[in-house]
């Protein structure tokens, strides 16, 4: 092929270009643009500079707060057990993401690459407790874990979400496009099943594995519904739920600096690591319409 | 690859009978052993839980005592009596009615902008996704903080001369105020959604219209949104049902969905009848209703989806 097929234009392409890339057009464009950005900025700004304000200037509605001080985040400390919900969210992120990476590549894989007696049983079964609103099994899960002894503690908190439907569905449509040729000839060379997952396939799926990885460790940090019903003592909380017991707190300004603080705290990690990997976030997104 | 098939033809020609059943038998073990854990945790934390809640929704379940009685549609009656439920759903239609299209709308807009902009369009793409992967209840304190009456906007308004407003403390302004962060931190995903259906509309549609004489009104209004309308139902399918299940915002963003229940969702007094008044059968019933619904809308989906796209 041509290698500079990309360059030549027809005149007619030329010339609609032109008319879109004219010079008071793109302006607005990018005036427009910018305003989005400050109005989707401006509140997390906003929580920013209020963490960092002395509860006497609450009110003060400058952007830049003066003094400002950091006196707020060891607050949270002093006030509630802010470390231990830290911890909580980050211990449950993680380890409701090792499950789902380690069952969710099983299954998506024999789903995707092996034929067998009801296998499109098993996955429409799977995909179709997608349909299932959580707020539905919340209270059949409450009665369940309380039944079991698992109410308020943290392997009830991690149960429901070890594996995921969505996660499944996503690692099925990465490993559709692996090969099986490949495999076969992995088969051919004497290595077994397991091997020829573990040696050949997890390795191709690297890029896969990362997507998921992320997008469950952002679902698992931003939970909430689940750990709000099933924990009850303060210290085995995860932030979107210590956050909501801080209201309690509201009746003075020092509430509201407190809570803009934990919010400030709560959200930094989770923005960095979007930051950080956002073409994988985005491209995963994408690809599942998920939340 | 004709190789391959034919060199493990070969290969499993030359073994005796008893080792090629062994492998398939070991193809099977590995195959059902992958898939044993998952299948079981889904039946038992999905499938069950689901059939449980339908039962419980047709008793008298007070957690309290042992009995739990069959009382058939008792609960779904009581519901329809109950004042806060039909407020709750129709709260939550509000949402769904005022959130879909304000979301699309936005997020397409975006789209449509960034479209053709070239410098920067990553910088733009990341910041407006950023609300997208934060927490809910964390951006709903933010918002509740700037909308306070003596909050950052009502401090711009009265410095504009505008007279301040209640938002959350009026209930004519409340559900809309909610609604409105709700969309706010979907927009970027929405936008994303857009992106993506308007890369493939091929662009010479738009070139072949410009040179016939169509303004950029008339391109969007008979290529762009035609060509979008399968992305336009889908996205009108999931967020429906995101809306539908609002909670965290409530929780964090009014005092017990006030004022007068006037931002109470259908969820939201789910959790209140099963954890706040212990009354299981009710709300189970709520949460049947929930699922039609839900079911409603993913069936929509499914037919959408069905259909073939046709250029």
């Amino acid at each position: 092929m041509n290698p500079n097929t990309k360059q030549v234009r027809s005149p007619v392409e030329r010339q609609f270009n032109r008319s879109y890339a004219n010079g008071a057009w793109l302006l607005l464009r990018y005036l427009l643009l910018f305003a989005g950005v400050a109005v989707t900025l401006f509140p997390f700004l906003w929580m920013a500079a209020s963490s960092f304000k002395e509860p006497k200037d609450l009110f003060d509605l400058s952007l830049i707060p003066s003094p400002a001080t950091w006196s707020n985040f060891g607050d949270l400390f002093v006030k509630a057990p802010f470390g231990l919900w830290f911890a909580n969210t980050a211990g449950v992120a993680v380890v409701s993401t090792v499950s789902v990476l380690v069952f969710d590549t099983m299954v998506g894989y024999v789903l995707a690459k092996f034929v067998f007696p009801g296998r499109s049983v098993i996955f429409v079964f799977i995909i179709s407790t997608l349909m299932v609103p959580t707020e539905m099994l919340i209270i059949p899960w409450y009665l369940l874990a309380s039944k079991l002894g698992l109410s308020d503690t943290y392997a009830g908190l991690l149960l429901p979400g070890l594996i995921s439907a969505f996660g499944i569905f996503l690692m099925r449509q990465f490993m559709e496009s692996l090969p099986s040729e490949l495999l076969d000839a992995a088969r051919i060379d004497g290595l077994n099943e397991w091997r020829v997952f573990s040696s050949i396939a997890l390795p191709l799926m690297k890029p896969a594995l990362a997507t998921l990885a992320i997008l469950s460790f952002i679902s698992g940090w931003n939970q909430f519904i689940w750990p709000f019903i099933v924990l009850q003592t303060e210290n085995k909380y995860t932030l979107p739920v210590g956050m909501v017991y801080f209201s309690s707190e509201l009746k003075d300004n020092s509430g509201w600096i407190l809570i803009m603080t934990a919010a400030t705290v709560s959200v930094l990690p989770l923005i960095t690591i979007f930051l950080i990997f956002q073409k994988r976030i985005i491209q995963g997104i994408a690809l599942s319409g998920m939340k | 690859m004709i190789t391959n098939t034919t060199q493990r033809r070969a290969a499993e020609g030359s073994k005796p009978l008893s080792l090629r059943l062994n492998y398939r038998a070991q193809r099977y073990l590995f195959i059902y052993l992958m898939l044993g854990i998952p299948v079981l945790y889904f039946l038992l934390t999905r499938l069950y839980p689901i059939l449980y809640s339908f039962n419980i929704s047709f008793r008298e379940w007070d957690v309290l005592s042992p009995e739990k009685p069959y009382i058939g549609w008792a609960n779904y009656t009581s519901l329809l009596e109950d004042e806060a439920f039909r407020k709750s759903l129709k709260n939550t239609f509000l949402y769904v009615v005022v959130g879909i299209p304000g979301q699309l709308a936005a997020g397409l807009f975006v789209a449509l902008l960034l479209q053709n902009v070239k410098r920067l369009r990553g910088f733009f793409r990341t910041v407006y996704f950023i609300p997208y992967i934060t927490s809910i209840v964390a951006v709903s304190w933010i918002f509740r903080w700037l909308l306070m009456p003596n909050g950052w906007i009502n401090g711009q308004l009265l410095s504009l001369g505008l007279p301040a407003q209640p938002f959350l403390q009026s209930p004519d302004q409340a559900p809309y105020v909610i609604a409105l962060s709700m969309i706010w931190q979907s927009v970027g995903f929405q936008m994303l959604i857009f992106l993506t259906g308007l890369e493939g509309i091929p662009k010479m549609y738009h070139e072949a219209a410009h040179i016939d004489g169509a303004n950029a009104w008339h391109r969007f209004r008979y290529i762009t949104v035609p060509l979008l309308n399968p992305i336009i139902l889908f996205s009108a399918v999931i967020a429906g049902i995101s809306y539908l299940q609002s909670f965290a915002h409530i929780v964090s963003m009014t005092q017990d969905g006030g004022p007068l229940n006037s931002t109470r969702t259908l969820v939201y007094h789910i959790y209140k009848l099963a954890f706040k008044s212990f009354d299981m059968g009710s709300a189970s019933a709520a949460t049947v209703v929930l699922f039609v619904i839900i079911l409603a809308f993913t069936l929509l989906q499914l037919k959408i989806l069905d259909r073939k796209l046709d250029y």
